[in-house]
């Protein structure tokens, strides 16, 4: 009777303690917890934006996707139609709600969107096969400008001279008067109709020779290019002020007076400290370049998923747009609260902010 | 005549005096920081081109097929295009579609950001968060993919319609900032000693708050026009939104298939020539007014 007692007791207490770890883990936690659902409220509102594009779509194109399907299969009109509607997961003359929970369901079952113009074409499909391109532009795009613009940036904060201070402002005027599609243009020109240097168009080519690696390189060359001259600029203009403030605090101050060279005091006390906060910026800067590839893959015919878009909108095939628009969204989403999470946990501060 | 009334109609010169007095400490300050007064003249050459130019060089559209791509020469100082009209005329002719699609963005734009961003400022809570979190969702949306299918399937054919378009997804930038300097405004001195004084609500946020704000808001239109131009060529370049083939970025989508062509470098270089001109003095203007506008700056 009393041993019973006693494990219940004790019972008790191992379900009060577990019930305190796991909150105390979520109450630690809750800085994640936040952006986490503030992620999903965002994708949910992608899901709305792009559904509003797919109510905007004119009906007939569905009209027409019957149509081919009658051709197709050698079925009548009407079940053409149903099935147009079954394998588009979009019925116009059904009420807005069925269409938004159907558009949903559709997207639970990761089906993003049926082509109406080609055969064998959906939104899966033209992301699976054009997507690793766009990515391979806009990392090293985003990488090359990155530390390029850290490095300078950082220069610039440690020693100031009036010659630095003229090219920074010049080279920020000019690299952001100048959108980087039209220096996409420009250098196309230069480079490779006059020159010759670069190829005109395409990822790759097979009649040349070349090593894959080497092929691939010397096709992004201009797109990626084109890329770095404009986002250098806007880094070396974040890593100037956040380097700058580093500048002022006590820890370089001391690390002076104790003698250390100013090559190790750049390198590992500026550097490092002023990085931390353009962590966050990388991932909403990939999700600007991401969005923006549209125009530079377009201008150099570069196979990526940017210039899908722009061609599929041209064509007016509505569904495999909107596939392509929502994933985006989800990506960009995706990258920015894989950024505010890493930078929570590597910067105690920010957590205890909010 | 009561003391009063002579008071008041006296105050009424002083009030214009001082006005022009403003004015003229503005341009004197304009005139003497080297940025501002070079935005200030490209931009003055622009309006130029807009009011006077349009109307000296008036555009025929009417295709030419004897001329195409033609060199450039005293009747046709730039050249002629791809169907043999006057390439000159096409780029004057297109600085009022430009142009004015900066312009309208900006101002609604502006309009959008300041209203919201001053509301969710100035009431705070439930209004404030509601408000904060759609400027988050405006701020993670790939934009430049969205108005691109946008301006597609709503088929845009005018510039009120394109300029509305580009700002429902560029206010959001404007917005969080305005909050954040009216929320660090609102809980200094003089604002308080305004409400202990009992002064009216209108009183405080036109001419206590608005005034603080003012110059940041001046200083973010010019950029927003720079940001409108560069995304209204853009969708005009890929040929989506087609209502004027004078704008440049219309004449950039004609030029792109001629980029090969030796004879049509000017063709895609002009256009690309006079926004980067426009771009230029607009990011001058702004970074000059920066430091004009803002007395932190000035005295530095």
């Amino acid at each position: 009777m009393e041993n019973t007692e006693k494990t219940k007791a004790g019972f008790k207490e191992l379900l009060v303690q577990t019930w305190s770890r796991i909150a105390k883990f979520f109450w630690d936690s809750r800085f994640f917890w936040k952006r986490l659902g503030i992620a999903i409220v965002n994708i949910l509102f992608a899901v709305l934006l792009t559904f509003l594009v797919l109510t905007l779509t004119p009906t007939n194109a569905i009209d027409s996707y019957a149509q081919t399907l009658v051709e197709q299969r050698g079925i009548s009109l009407d079940e053409a139609r149903k099935l147009a509607v079954e394998i588009l997961g979009y019925d116009p003359n059904a009420n807005v709600f069925k269409q938004l929970w159907d558009y949903i369901v559709n997207l639970a079952h990761g089906n993003l969107g049926t082509s109406i113009y080609l055969k064998d074409v959906t939104a899966n499909s033209v992301i699976a096969q054009f997507l690793p391109y766009t990515l391979f532009i806009s990392a090293i795009a985003l990488l090359v400008s990155f530390l390029l613009g850290i490095n300078m940036g950082s220069n610039m904060a440690w020693k100031k001279s009036p010659a630095k201070e003229t090219f920074l402002t010049s080279y920020i005027v000019t690299s952001s008067a100048v959108p980087d599609y039209l220096w996409g243009l420009i250098l196309l020109y230069v480079f490779g109709c006059s020159l010759g240097w670069f190829p005109l168009n395409g990822a790759r080519d097979i009649t040349n020779g070349l090593p894959v690696v080497i092929d691939l390189l010397w096709h992004a060359a201009l797109p990626v290019l084109s890329m770095v001259i404009v986002q250098t600029s806007s880094w070396a203009l974040l890593m100037r002020g956040s380097a700058v403030s580093v500048l002022g605090e006590d820890y370089v101050n001391a690390a002076r007076a104790r003698g250390i060279p100013n090559r190790i005091i750049v390198r590992k006390y500026l550097r490092r400290n002023a990085m931390l906060p353009l962590v966050t910026q990388i991932a909403i800067s990939f999700g600007a370049i991401f969005g923006g590839s549209t125009l530079i893959e377009s201008i150099f015919s570069y196979p990526g998923l940017g210039l899908q878009l722009s061609t599929y909108i041209g064509a007016r095939d509505y569904f495999v747009v909107v596939g392509i628009l929502f994933f985006t969204s989800v990506i960009i989403i995706f990258a920015n609260f894989v950024a505010d999470s890493v930078y929570s946990f590597v910067d105690p501060r920010v957590r205890r902010d909010s | 005549m009561t003391a009063q009334t002579k008071e008041r109609t006296a105050g009424r010169p002083n009030a214009f005096l001082r006005f022009l007095q403003g004015v003229r400490g503005f341009f004197k300050l304009v005139f003497e920081n080297k940025q501002a007064f070079a935005g200030m003249l490209i931009m003055l050459f622009f309006l130029f081109m807009l009011i006077v130019l349009t109307n000296v060089f008036p555009y025929d559209p009417t295709p030419n097929p004897y001329q195409i791509l033609a060199k450039p020469s005293w009747e046709h100082p730039l050249g002629t295009d791809e169907l043999g009209r006057d390439l000159f005329r096409r780029i004057i002719a297109g600085s009022r579609s430009v142009l004015t699609i900066a312009f309208l963005t900006g101002l609604f734009t502006v309009a959008i950001g300041v209203v919201l961003g001053m509301l969710s400022g100035l009431v705070g809570g439930w209004i404030d968060r509601i408000i904060m979190l759609v400027t988050n969702l405006f701020m993670t949306v790939p934009t430049f993919p969205i108005m691109l299918v946008l301006a597609q399937v709503t088929t845009i054919t005018n510039t009120v319609i394109f300029s509305l378009l580009l700002s429902v997804f560029s206010w959001s930038g404007l917005c969080r900032a305005v909050r954040s300097q009216i929320v660090s405004v609102k809980e200094r001195d003089f604002i308080q000693i305004c409400k202990v004084m009992n002064l009216s609500k209108a009183h405080i946020i036109f001419k206590e708050l608005f005034p603080n704000i003012a110059s940041y808001v001046i200083v973010n239109f010019i950029m927003i026009m720079r940001n409108a131009i560069t995304a209204s060529v853009g969708i005009m370049m890929l040929g989506v939104v087609a209502y004027d083939h004078t704008n440049w970025g219309a004449i950039l989508n004609s030029a792109q298939v001629y980029i090969m062509n030796p004879n049509a470098v000017l063709l895609w270089l002009s256009p690309v020539l006079f926004i980067v001109l426009f771009q230029t003095g607009v990011i001058l203007l702004a970074n000059g007014l920066d430091v004009v506008l803002n007395p932190r700056l000035r005295n530095s």
